[in-house]
């Protein structure tokens, strides 16, 4: 059915195309004898062809374009025949003889374009009556073609300042209001289309209605390049009777179409000018026109037009175009109550954008803007509608896109307002868009109060916002997250300790709420930056103002405390432990020795109770054992007592040669070089034979279980810690022990029941070479060596 | 042979000559066998004076019993073939009875004539003038020559024109408001005027402007009327909606119209009417229909 139709259609293109060529020929016969009197008859023939209702608008423009290059030829004729002395005057009333309306309008206007061209009457008279009659066609698309051949022919003899035509009678008011009134008329007959036929060729109608949208538009499109309409002409006549006919028109396509018109022909400047009065339009439209669309498009005009030159700004300012902008969208909100959430986001994030390139320096506007958006969207629920979530986060971005700066945003106290409404997914992206922008611009934050904004904003991350959606989660990208929350945290630094300390807690009291599977993520950078301040206050021990200062190292180290111990509890204990002795070398460094006792324990405690993994143990083991050497700030007493339990931790450990290494490590623990009261050689060497002893337990275990004595690498390393202190000048470390212990090595690796293992031989051989140069190189080493035999 | 044609030949030749033919304004009249022929063109109160010359053939003379010119002013009904109603009737007596042996001219006049009404050719009418020749004779018959001539009559500029304007409609389905600027209108002359449309709820596919003449002849019963569409011209294309204003432009020039006849001599009328047609789309036609009078104004 559709198919034939479209058959059918095809069929009468052509057989109009013939019936026209046909009647072109006689024409050109007659136009070739100057035969006037048949010319006229055969080109209203030809032109009867275009009175056809069969087509549609694509078809009948097919046909309406080959006609329009035949009248061309005849108003050449036209042209001459005045030349050769017939009265232009007469050829118009001559032409209005024909019967049928249509080829008498259209040879009307061809004729009405020489007798302009002519001059003997006034542009004006022609084009008044040209207008006028055109009225007679009433069908549609016969009317648009024929008004838009009218604004052909008469767009290069319109009375324009400059322009040929222009006389004292002529000016170029006359040239608007005939453009004008063409446009009326031809936008009419466009939305009149719409009413017309039965209601299920909707679609159809407005599919053929777009098509003829550039006809209608084309009138303003004129308007727009006549030289003489100034802004003063404008703003009281253009712009107003332009609006009027929109407007009023009250139709759908006609309003948005036309509104984007408008705004895409006219300087920019022009609209910057009539704000008032084209904003003033926008809420008279049809509540389902897409206004957004247009309004963005106009804002974001007004905002390149704004970065186009700096000179242009004032003016800006001088319309106060932002709040005329806003209260036109305030309005426009208000008059359509069933604008999407998408439209009204939409609409302030074009008003956003405009006001950030045009007053970058008005944060109170951009504010102002999310503000606008909060209240809109107070009263609803969170949003579900994708788009809209996806235009609130460019709406979001838009401030940090262009200040580059977070703390700028921080200043907007509707924008944490705003990320309210989006749902948690969104609000982590959001966040995570923040914390990009901050780490790509190195922004500095340096107060609590942006921090704690800061932090208000990117909550998404730091907590569960609901509990709903917490399995989906996908692993990486959840440890992505934290990571970009730790070194957001790293980021926060200010010079003042005292701000410091007021960051730290404010951080503080936020991640602490993170739950287990953030902590572990968030926890360390606090503590480091917490350390950093420490130390930092401990470089300038010298109070400079003499006053009473709250911030200590010790309220810091309190604060620490009770941070680190929340690792505990989650569990992550491993951490915990670490970030304690790391506070305690701190504590350490500002010989603070019980606050520094007191992490130790805590270390020691989460040792004994936490860890029970034998791999978290060593390696927790060798930690404690290398802080605690590096501690100078305990007493005798707490020392005795922390080593002690160290070397007794060592000591139980599970696997022997983890045993036996504990062990020769605690021996450091007894002799610290630069401490002279910490050299107690006695206890060294009980350590290393301990050792010792642990490491042949070894071997003959190896050698009962597996049938082969183990490496001998435990030896060998045992040895090398018998060197260091026996270059240190322990003097419990003689030449005999170590004597003997290079024979036992040299025994063992001989026997026959070790195994092969070239890396223990070569660490042995090395470590004899070592000896062998230190005795080459002579001085005071030297002869200490020079008794071992190797 | 020769004698056979002369038997039927009329004895003599007679020429009328207008003294004025060379200066005249000829006009083109159809005459009774439905050919154009040029004939000159009088109007009322014109002084009419030809000659007449009578010739007889050669070598023969024209006893007559005297020669007279008459002007005649007919008006031709065709449902009553062959009776004339002469509406004027002049004679001039040019001979007195005797013999015509060659060529003899006779000059005549007849000055300031009334002739009130003008030559005209309609469906079942004609008004005509003529002059016509009679050469009496006792045997043989009359000797009788015509020549036709046209009259036209002109009229001033009317001193009250008013225009006609009206409201029409159906009830609930069209209104409209025309108006044309005038109710009085010369041959060349051109209506001006436009149509409102107040009330349209039907789909109007089209709107013509029609000039028809309507003929009435005959009195009583045997009055006979008969219209003819002279012009039909399209004013509107397309579907109009409330509030539109369409404008007329109508030139008569170019066509054949008549000034109004109102009763000439009790036997016909000619009227002349403009008629608005809409037509829907079911081709159904709406129209209203207004006299207009016509008339002759004399060329500038």
């Amino acid at each position: 059915m559709i198919a034939d139709g479209v058959e059918d259609e095809e069929k009468w293109l052509a057989a109009g195309i013939a019936g026209l060529q046909q009647n072109a020929f006689y024409m050109h016969r007659a136009l070739d004898s100057n035969n006037l009197r048949d010319a006229l008859k055969y080109s209203a023939q030809m032109l009867s062809e275009l009175r056809t209702s069969r087509l549609s608008p694509h078809k009948y423009y097919e046909l309406y374009m080959r006609a329009f290059d035949e009248l061309r030829k005849l108003e050449m004729f036209f042209k001459e025949e005045t030349r050769r002395g017939c009265s232009i005057v007469d050829l118009y009333e001559l032409v209005q003889h024909a019967g049928n309306i249509l080829p008498r309008l259209y040879l009307l206007c061809t004729v009405g374009s020489v007798y302009i061209k002519s001059k003997e009457a006034p542009a004006k008279d022609v084009l008044k009556d040209l207008v006028e009659m055109c009225r007679g066609i009433q069908h549609p698309v016969r009317g648009l073609f024929l008004r838009s051949y009218l604004a052909q022919v008469s767009r290069d003899k319109l009375p324009d300042i400059g322009s040929e035509y222009e006389g004292d009678a002529d000016t170029v008011v006359d040239a608007v209001e005939f453009v004008l009134q063409n446009f009326t008329e031809m936008n009419k007959l466009w939305v009149r289309m719409q009413h017309q036929g039965p209601t299920r060729e909707k679609e159809k109608r407005e599919k053929e209605r777009s098509e003829l949208r550039d006809l209608v538009g084309k009138n303003l499109h004129v308007l727009s390049q006549i030289e003489g309409i100034d802004l003063d002409m404008y703003k009281e006549t253009v712009l107003p009777r332009v609006l009027e006919q929109v407007v009023n028109c009250k139709d759908e396509i006609a309003q948005y179409y036309l509104m984007d018109c408008i705004i895409q022909v006219f300087p920019d400047e022009y609209h910057l000018q009539t704000l008032d009065v084209l904003l003033g339009a926008f809420p008279q439209l049809q509540p389902t026109v897409d206004i957004k669309t247009v309004l963005s498009r106009l804002m974001e005009r007004l905002s390149n037009y704004a970065a186009s030159s700096a000179d242009v700004l004032p003016e800006f300012l001088q319309v106060e175009a932002f709040s005329k902008l806003n209260n036109a969208i305030g309005k426009v909100i208000e008059v359509q109550p069933d604008m999407p959430i998408l439209g009204v986001i939409t609409l302030y994030s074009s008003l956003l954008t405009f006001t950030l390139h045009v007053h970058p320096d008005r944060l109170d506007y951009a504010d102002q803007v999310l503000g606008a958006c909060v209240k809109k969207l107070s009263g609803k629920e969170k949003l579900e509608d994708k788009k809209a979530t996806k235009q609130i986060v460019a709406l979001l971005s838009a401030p940090l896109d262009k200040y580059n700066d977070i703390v700028t945003a921080l200043k907007l106290s509707n924008y944490p307002r705003v990320m309210e409404y989006l749902d948690s997914e969104t609000n982590k992206v959001m966040a995570t868009v923040i914390i990009q922008s901050i780490m790509k611009n190195k922004t500095r934050i340096s107060t609590a109060d942006r921090v704690e904004a800061l932090f208000e904003l990117i909550k998404g991350l730091i907590k569960d916002l609901d509990d709903a959606f917490h399995d989906e989660v996908d692993e990486d990208d959840f440890k992505e997250e934290q990571n970009s929350v730790a070194r957001l945290i790293q980021l926060l630094h200010s010079d003042d300790p005292e701000e410091m300390f007021k960051i730290i807690c404010t951080v503080r009291k936020h991640i602490l709420g993170g739950g287990p599977k953030r902590l572990p993520f968030t926890v360390p950078p606090l503590v480091f930056s917490s350390l950093k301040l420490v130390r930092q206050l401990q470089g300038q021990e010298e109070n400079p103002f003499g006053e009473e200062e709250s911030t200590t190292p010790k309220k810091i180290f309190q604060v620490l405390n009770q941070t680190v111990e929340t690792l505990s509890n989650i569990p992550a204990p491993e951490l915990a432990l670490q970030l304690f002795l790391q506070c305690a070398e701190a504590a350490n460094d500002c010989d603070l020795e019980p606050v520094a006792y007191e992490f130790f324990t805590q270390a020691y405690i989460l040792y004994e109770e936490e860890i029970s993994d034998s791999r978290a143990q060593v390696t927790a083991i060798h930690l404690i054992i290398g802080t605690l050497q590096r501690m100078h700030v305990f007493g005798v007493e707490n020392r005795d007592t922390l080593t002690h339990k160290a070397t007794g931790y060592s000591a139980k450990l599970l696997k022997k040669p983890d045993q036996c290494r504990a062990v020769y490590a605690c021996s450091h623990l007894f002799w610290v070089d630069d401490q002279d009261n910490v050299k107690d050689g006695e206890r060294v060497l009980l350590c290393l034979k301990r050792a010792l002893r642990i490491a042949n337990a070894a071997q003959q275990m190896s050698n009962a279980a597996r049938g082969s004595a183990g490496s001998v690498t435990l030896f060998v390393e045992i040895l090398n810690k018998y060197l260091y202190f026996f270059e240190k000048g322990n003097p419990q470390i003689t030449v005999a022990a170590i004597q003997s212990l290079i024979e036992l090595i040299t025994t063992e690796m001989h026997s026959d029941s070790s195994t092969l293992d070239p890396a223990a031989d070569a660490f042995f051989a090395s470590t004899l070479r070592y000896m062998e140069f230190q005795k080459q190189k002579g001085g005071a080493i030297g002869e200490k060596y020079e008794p071992i035999k190797v | 042979m020769n004698f056979l044609l002369g038997a039927f030949k009329p004895a003599c030749n007679i020429l009328i000559t207008f003294s004025d033919a060379k200066t005249r304004k000829q006009v083109p009249m159809k005459n009774e066998n439905g050919q154009m022929v040029m004939v000159p063109l009088f109007q009322s109160q014109e002084n009419i004076a030809a000659k007449i010359s009578i010739e007889p053939l050669q070598g023969k003379k024209i006893e007559h019993n005297g020669v007279k010119v008459e002007l005649l002013g007919q008006i031709e009904m065709y449902f009553d073939r062959g009776n004339f109603y002469d509406f004027t009737s002049l004679v001039r007596e040019l001979d007195v009875p005797g013999d015509i042996y060659e060529r003899k001219t006779y000059p005549f006049e007849f000055s300031t004539v009334e002739m009130p009404y003008e030559t005209y050719s309609g469906v079942n009418v004609r008004l005509r003038y003529v002059l016509k020749v009679t050469v009496s004779r006792n045997y043989g018959g009359s000797i009788v020559e015509y020549q036709d001539f046209m009259v036209r009559n002109y009229s001033p500029p009317p001193s009250i024109n008013n225009s006609i304007k009206m409201e029409v409609g159906i009830e609930d389905c069209l209104h409209i408001e025309f108006e044309y600027n005038k109710s009085k209108y010369h041959l060349k002359d051109v209506i001006i005027g436009k149509i409102y449309f107040l009330l349209v709820r039907i789909k109007i596919k089209n709107m013509d402007l029609e000039i028809r003449r309507r003929e009435s002849t005959g009195s009583g019963a045997n009055t006979h009327v008969e219209t003819e569409t002279l012009a039909k011209y399209e004013l509107m294309d397309g579907a109009p909606v409330r509030g539109e204003s369409i404008p007329i432009r109508l030139f008569l020039s170019p066509y054949e119209l008549t000034p109004t006849h109102r009763n000439i001599n009790n036997k016909f009328s000619v009227k002349n009417y403009l008629n608005l047609v809409l037509v829907d789309e079911e081709d159904r036609r709406y129209f209203k229909q207004q006299e207009i009078t016509i008339y002759r104004l004399l060329d500038s």
